[in-house]
């Protein structure tokens, strides 16, 4: 039946755990594309057919194809989209330097695409707030004190605090800092905010 | 959960599907059974049981019952017939409906055809002179499993409570009587169809923000769920 792989490329995304990014299904798509091209050209055939030789019986036939390559093309942007949902999302959540297990599973596409974003992000938040801009990625949660006890769940190496002393985060060590320094790097999960 | 990803949501309840959701095009993938009006030629290859074979031009012929998924049922069927015309699958004729009526709660949806609303929904849209029967069981079944889905929610609160204050008695109750509690939501879940889930999801994300904030957490700085998951990945990859 056509628009099996398509469908597949849909199933695989939706597994995916809430937001997770998984590999480029480069091969996926490709094999939807050339689907999508067969079908065309068999339709292509079938029309001229139609029209020429008066096998108005084929209209059937060419309006099932043309319903599977809507279908198609219903999928691919669908998977395409979710993909790039799932990539601001990380902009957000993780910030704008990104691992590079993340990179290799992006297509160069979308690397593009995420970094142009991240540029357009940064346009508009240097727009707010007068000369200096506001960060709306921080403080996604309402702040309640300034300063926060943070412990270090990984070797991370030398920090410095705005006012020029450099902390050194080895793991296990706790220390009381600007929370405006600490907040991207708890999201990635190299310190843990502590509550009293 | 991750919290900057918002996913296109299903429109399969309302009037039309979304075109982006995820949701909607693998319910739309769910077959139902057809009928053709005229003969369709070289498609027989798909339907070898019915296929007129290589002499006809392998024409699937006038008259044969086939089972085609809902987006291409929907794209060829049209007001005159004059390609197709629709049955309805067994979960929403007659027979069932008076299941639905008698007692909603014992139907296995997530058996029948994982989205039972979303599709019963769509098929709305064929014209059939059941239509108004279609959406009275529907919104039956839904009514019904809902008031049981919200006290089974009210339950998951107690037993979350419970839990907090009491473990050890709790633990004791479960081991002892088999709590009844427990034991239904998971139950209840294996029998939800999609759309429920998703619904019960949202209670369950609901109670655990309540929980959080109860417990002062709500101003903790998390790190990012997606980063966690990535984490976990890496290990089991390096362990391989």
């Amino acid at each position: 039946m056509f628009c099996d792989r398509a469908i597949e490329l849909v199933r695989e995304l939706h597994r995916a755990p809430e937001g997770q990014l998984l590999a480029f299904n480069e091969d996926g798509l490709r094999q939807v594309l050339e689907e999508m091209k067969a079908l065309y050209e068999q339709n292509q055939s079938d029309v001229n057919e139609a029209k020429s030789g008066g096998r108005s019986d084929l209209i059937p036939t060419i309006k099932f194809r043309h319903c599977s390559l809507l279908r198609n093309r219903r999928c691919t942007v669908a998977y395409l989209y979710d993909r790039l949902l799932r990539i601001r999302a990380l902009r957000w959540e993780y910030g704008s330097v990104l691992p590079n297990v993340l990179r290799f599973h992006m297509s160069a596409e979308e690397v593009e695409w995420f970094n142009r974003y991240k540029k357009s992000l940064a346009t508009y938040m240097r727009s707010l707030g007068g000369d200096e801009g506001l960060d709306i990625t921080q403080d996604m949660k309402p702040p309640k004190s300034l300063y926060i006890e943070v412990r270090c769940l990984k070797d991370y190496g030398e920090f410095e605090v705005d006012d020029g002393t450099s902390v050194l985060l080895k793991k296990n060590s706790q220390h009381f800092l600007p929370r405006w320094k600490c907040e991207p790097l708890i999201r990635q999960g190299v310190l843990e905010h502590v509550l009293w | 959960m991750s919290e900057a990803y918002f996913r296109v949501e299903s429109g399969a309840l309302s009037h039309e599907e979304n075109f982006l959701s995820l949701d909607d095009i693998l319910m739309s993938h769910e077959k139902l059974p057809v009928r053709t009006e005229i003969p369709i030629p070289r498609l027989g290859a798909f339907f070898p049981e019915r296929s007129g074979g290589a002499d006809t031009d392998n024409t699937i012929p006038q008259g044969s019952k086939l089972e085609l998924p809902l987006w291409l049922a929907k794209g060829l069927f049209d007001n005159k017939r004059r390609i197709l015309s629709v049955d309805l699958p067994k979960i929403y004729r007659e027979g069932w409906r008076t299941v639905f009526s008698a007692d909603a709660n014992v139907v296995d949806l997530h058996k029948m055809g994982p989205h039972f609303y979303g599709f019963g929904s769509q098929l709305l849209h064929f014209d059939s002179p059941e239509n108004t029967d279609i959406s009275q069981s529907l919104l039956q079944a839904m009514s019904y499993l809902l008031s049981f889905s919200v006290s089974a929610l009210k339950c998951c609160r107690l037993e979350l409570l419970r839990e907090k204050t009491f473990i050890g008695r709790f633990r004791r109750i479960m081991d002892s009587s088999q709590n009844a509690y427990n034991e239904d939501t998971s139950a209840l879940v294996a029998r939800l169809d999609e759309m429920e889930r998703g619904l019960f999801q949202m209670g369950q994300r609901g109670l655990n923000d309540f929980q959080c904030w109860e417990k002062g957490q709500a101003s903790q700085i998390t790190a990012s769920s997606l980063v966690q998951n990535y984490k976990k990945r890496k290990f089991t990859h390096t362990e391989n």
